[in-house]
């Protein structure tokens, strides 16, 4: 039996359908979820997907927080459910205090949308185990609030424990501290990822098919399980 | 009915690049002088009820639930 992924739909989400194909890309059986539901329905693991959900109004993520499947993902990430949050999605996962620090507006103010070197750091985690610490990758970024910040013992602290999932190379497209792409929590279930890896898991649409082993590292996880 | 300010400000620490932008367009608009601008939030929020301790709580309690987040923000609130 394939592992089923979850990918929760937000009014205003824009990747949902890219992280649904990735899912299958990673011959795993992708289930979409609808924000306002109450039932996570007994997936084995759950993508929050990119876009602006509720229009990024108040601060990116803040409402999308309060959804009432949210409460749910909340409570069953804290179990150990693996949760991969892109863009927004990580947006959401800091607003709902799943992972430390905030994002904030791009310090060039402007969206930034390019092809992106990046350094895997941690290949501990659910969604990082099918690449090599420290290799490099290139993953497309495209985003409006992707500066990560925290304070100074917050980042002491995920820099000393190897909390660091993923970290700009060359550029900093949007001067993150610590050019900081993606963090995961204490456990390594949940990853928050700036960079959109559906976006690099096929020749044809993506600038390389670095991004699917996000995908394939989580279905592996669920199916040795 | 009770009318209450809440006003969201990003921590000082905190990089607020929109101001910084505001700050740098000033002086090429002729406005001389300016060291700093830091941008922030303002919400207007009414309520029911006479605005006693009790209606000042909750409107504390919807600050730092929705209107701000603490981690990157503080807030100021009174009663208007």
């Amino acid at each position: 039996m394939s592992a089923r992924v979850g990918v929760i739909t937000f009014p205003g989400s824009l990747d949902d359908r890219d992280a649904a194909r990735a899912v299958r890309l990673a011959d795993a059986e992708p289930v979409s979820l609808w924000h306002a539901e109450g039932d996570l329905l007994g997936v084995d693991a759950v993508i929050l997907p990119g876009g602006f959900s509720y229009g990024d109004y108040l601060r990116a993520g803040a409402i999308a927080r309060f959804a009432p499947l949210m409460e749910k993902l909340v409570a069953a990430a804290r179990d150990g459910l693996p949760v991969l949050g892109i863009c927004n999605g990580f947006q959401v996962l800091c607003e709902s205090h799943l992972l430390p620090g905030a994002l904030t507006r791009n310090v060039g103010l402007h969206f930034v949308c390019r092809a992106q070197r990046l350094r895997i750091e941690n290949v501990e985690t659910a969604w990082t185990s099918d690449y090599e610490e420290g290799q490099e990758v290139v993953i497309p970024v495209k985003n409006m609030d992707g500066c990560y910040v925290a304070d100074e013992e917050t980042l002491e602290e995920l820099e000393s424990s190897g909390r660091i999932v993923a970290r700009y190379l060359d550029v900093n497209p949007n001067g993150s501290l610590n050019d900081i792409a993606g963090i995961c929590n204490e456990a390594g279930n949940v990853v928050g990822l700036m960079p959109h890896p559906e976006h690099a898991v096929e020749a044809l649409t993506g600038t390389s098919t670095e991004g699917l082993g996000f995908f394939t590292s989580v279905v592996k996880k669920l199916v040795h399980a | 009915m009770a009318r209450f300010i809440v006003e969201v400000m990003l921590k000082p620490e905190i990089l607020d690049s929109q101001g910084q932008a505001v700050a740098r367009a000033l002086p090429r608009l002729g406005f001389e002088g300016v060291t700093q601008v830091r941008q922030g939030k303002r919400f207007e929020i009414e309520v029911e009820g006479p605005a006693d301790e009790a209606a000042t709580e909750r409107v504390r309690k919807m600050a730092e639930t929705l209107l701000a987040n603490p981690v990157i923000e503080t807030f100021e609130l009174r009663a208007e």
